[in-house]
């Protein structure tokens, strides 16, 4: 699982029948940091995400073990929102 | 299954229902020296893992089946906690301690 920022949402009309009624966001992975590390990703919601708001992503199979995306053509689900990131020496810093 | 140190945590109040009540950490991958080597990755934890451990860490689906019954979406999850690491003399490592 990874740590990520919303940065757009995606529109599809035309998509894989289970993937009706989901929202497809577009996500940029982040470090513990909040510093940006790597390639976006499409993620479907299950937690009503906002734009900017920092999420946990879950990738590969695992991404269909919501009630959301079960049997669902996916590979990356947002199963949370981050309240704050507590690194070791660190001070826990919140997404604003 | 691959080694790690816990070096932080996550707190998330909204997530999805099947992750209520797990706690999330967050992980810094360790090479056979217990030296930190790549990128930090977030795992639940099925065995009561704290800060500054050394654990041992499963990705992917199978990482799920350390919360049976329950079917946790994550893709990540620390299964032990490492009390010591026995390496061949031979390599002239010997044991380390987390």
């Amino acid at each position: 699982m990874y740590l990520a920022r919303v940065v757009g949402t995606i529109v599809a009309t035309r998509k894989d029948d289970r993937l009706e009624g989901c929202k497809l966001l577009l996500v940029q992975p982040i470090d513990e940091r909040g510093k940006e590390s790597g390639r976006c990703v499409v993620a479907v919601d299950t937690v009503q995400a906002g734009h900017r708001e920092v999420v946990l992503v879950v990738a590969g199979s695992s991404a269909r073990m919501t009630e959301r995306t079960k049997d669902s053509p996916v590979d990356a689900a947002i199963v949370g929102i981050v309240d704050t990131v507590a690194v070791d020496g660190a001070s826990p810093w919140s997404p604003e | 299954m691959n080694l790690a140190r816990v070096v932080g945590r996550i707190v998330a109040t909204q997530k999805d229902s099947g992750l209520t009540g797990s706690k999330l950490l967050l992980l810094q991958p360790l090479d056979s020296n217990l030296a930190p080597r790549g990128s930090t990755l977030l795992a639940a934890d099925a065995v009561g893992a704290g800060a500054g451990e050394t654990v041992i860490y499963v990705r992917g689906r199978e990482a799920s089946h350390a919360f049976l019954p329950a079917g946790v979406p994550v893709d990540a999850g620390i299964v032990g906690i490492v009390d010591e690491v026995y390496l061949d003399p031979d390599s002239g490592r010997g044991a380390r301690l987390p």
